[in-house]
């Protein structure tokens, strides 16, 4: 059974073709990367497996489930917990309260034990709260688990919703681009927590990434997208040095 | 500044922090409880008010302030809950049968309105809402047999188990009780799994539903249980009352409402409580600013809802975190002497939001 799979996906707004056959496979336990230009459909294809715009051809298999069709929230439910690329975190309230609602799958209590509070509810809590704190610790973030989110600068909420997706305990992670706007010492440090994440915690990950030093360092294989289409696939390293990716970065060569 | 530690787990699961919050909740509780001795009949009238008005407030302010839905249309679910009451009553349903079913009947409504509203966001709903508020006015004004259409219904004091609750103070502690209950409800609520998805549903929908939220799930919940919220107060507002006519359930009722959370500073439940008082103290002080003012504005008749209006954007302008915000902001300006800045506790907008749902 393929861990997780994408089949011929396509999705199209209006006349414009955003994704376009693209097909994919994930293993277990590897890092894969989604690289390409801006504008490639990188984050697309993430809004596609999310179910957050519905495709208009093809299809997503987990874990021998298919995924399209269904709703978003039954896709986190699955086990596949995501971060966005301009972080959407919630920021009224705290770092806690935000982990914990990562926690939102693992719920076990009914709406009217919530509402007595009652002894039941209080050892989910806790031991939710103790999930949650092994997220805090793996990651750091002792320091700001009271603070509002909407004080805290964006290295620190970035690393928050890494810590938000893993909450949810997923055995899948899409990252969209886990780098961008952090400067190189914190890249550093999100390098080593990806590769945490790998080797430590055993998720896949599948991330979508601009920043190469990161995706080499990091990637077991590699995907290029151009203008909604995969042009390449293999390692970093062929990746890199496909034509069509050095052509989809800096334009074809002047006819002499 | 103070500092509490913490040791436990435990500590953050609480419904009181720390001691002072002990001590000041359980001063409020005497003082409350106290009031038939230390207030005038007046006064106890308007504390009746403010403990109705509290649990509305409660109401909305867990649909607008922490689920970050509007709705203009809470005259309608106060409507639901002061008919259901008194149709029951005179019917002989005894009276915790018959506020359960305002409840339930408000939540039921509730439920139907909020299945197809909540599929509509911002402006949006908030024309959904006011467009219930009226329908609902206009079917209880036309259903002349059920409702008594123009001509009202009048109740009777509550009566529990064979005793009448009918002086000032008995009436009091019924309704302190109830509120004091919807209280507990709303908190408990906030500090476990469903209150976390009705703020994460606030902040971010999109990033709720990545999470495993079911958007329309929580939505309709939400509304459901302000709406149950609202019933109750509408139940006790009409045994308040004693008289239940249609002009009583109008669009300015609900704007009224809103008001309530938006005064009383939107995302805290203590809001609900101090713009609920606000509101029912304000009519006050227009009547006594009547008497200062001159005599062609003060016999205008639109005086009331210039004010509230007024008001209201005031409000929203210069206060938004309403007034529960200003006393944070007063108590963190003693408590961070003399480092407190003036932009502490202003709402950061994102202007990077990256995928929308739609």
């Amino acid at each position: 059974m393929k861990f997780f799979a994408v089949e011929n996906l396509g999705i199209r707004f209006g006349g414009v073709v955003a994704v376009d056959d693209v097909s994919f496979e994930v293993q277990r336990g590897e890092v894969y990367t989604i690289i390409g230009p801006n504008g490639a459909g990188k984050t697309t294809i993430f809004n596609l497996i999310g179910l957050i715009y519905p495709a208009t051809s093809g299809r997503i298999t987990f874990q021998g489930r298919e995924l399209t069709g269904s709703k978003p929230h039954r896709v986190a439910e699955l086990g596949i917990a995501r971060t966005f690329q301009n972080i959407e975190l919630f920021e009224h309230a705290t770092v806690l309260q935000n982990l914990l609602i990562g926690r939102h799958r693992h719920r076990s209590s009914a709406l009217w034990q919530e509402l007595a509070y009652t002894p039941a509810v209080r050892r989910a809590e806790r031991v939710q709260r103790e999930a949650v704190e092994k997220v805090i610790e793996f990651l750091d973030l002792q320091h700001y688990r009271d603070s509002m989110v909407v004080g805290l600068p964006y290295g620190i909420r970035k690393v928050i919703e890494l810590g938000r997706a893993l909450a949810t305990e997923p055995r899948l992670l899409l990252l969209d681009e886990p780098s961008s706007g952090l400067n190189p010492e914190e890249t550093n440090e999100m390098a080593f927590w990806i590769e945490d994440i790998k080797r430590g915690l055993g998720i896949t990950v599948l991330m979508v990434e601009h920043d190469m030093s990161l995706v080499q360092r990091v990637s077991d294989r590699v995907l290029a997208l151009n203008e909604g289409r995969a042009i390449a696939q293999g390692t970093p390293a062929q990746v890199q040095a496909h034509p069509a990716v050095i052509e989809a970065y800096l334009g074809s060569k002047e006819p002499a | 500044m103070r500092f509490h530690f913490k040791t436990a787990y435990d500590q953050d699961l609480r419904l009181f922090r720390h001691g002072g919050q002990v001590f000041w909740y359980g001063f409020l509780a005497v003082v409350l409880l106290a009031a038939p001795w230390w207030a005038s009949a007046y006064v106890m009238s308007q504390l009746h008010f403010i403990a109705i008005y509290s649990i509305v407030g409660f109401g909305l302010m867990m649909l607008t302030g922490f689920t970050g839905q509007i709705s203009l249309g809470h005259a309608a679910f106060l409507a639901v809950g002061a008919y259901t009451e008194a149709l029951m009553q005179a019917a002989g349903v005894p009276f915790f049968i018959s506020i359960a079913c305002a409840a339930l009947f408000a939540a039921l409504v509730g439920v139907i309105v909020g299945l197809p509203a909540l599929r509509l966001k911002g402006i949006y709903l908030a024309i959904a809402t006011l467009a219930f508020n009226v329908i609902v006015e206009e079917i209880i004004t036309r259903w002349h047999g059920l409702t008594g259409g123009n001509e009202g219904k009048h109740l009777k004091p509550v009566e529990i188990f064979g005793w009448k609750l009918a002086s000032d103070a008995e009436f009091y502690y019924l309704c302190l009780a109830l509120t004091v209950l919807c209280c507990l409800a709303c908190v408990n609520l906030l500090r476990s799994p469903t209150g976390r998805a009705f703020v994460a549903i606030r902040d971010s929908e999109i990033s709720a539903a990545c999470l495993g939220v079911n958007l329309a799930k929580y939505k309709t919940m939400s509304f459901a249980f302000s709406a149950a919220l609202t019933g109750v107060g509408g139940a006790l507002y009409a045994h308040k009352i004693a008289f239940i006519s249609p002009e009583q359930f109008t669009l300015f009722q609900s704007i009224e409402l809103i008001t309530i959370v938006i005064l009383g500073g939107i995302g805290f439940l203590h809001g609900a409580v101090l713009g609920a008082a606000f509101i029912i103290v304000l009519p006050q002080f227009i009547s006594i600013a009547k008497d200062y003012l001159p005599a062609a504005l003060a016999g205008a008749s639109g005086l009331q809802a210039t004010v509230f209006g007024l008001v209201l954007v005031g409000f929203i302008i210069f206060e938004p975190l309403g007034l529960y915000g200003r006393w944070l902001k007063i108590r963190t300006w003693f408590e961070l002497f003399p480092f407190y800045r003036k932009g502490m506790f202003r709402r950061q907008k994102s202007y990077m939001k990256s995928e929308r749902l739609r």
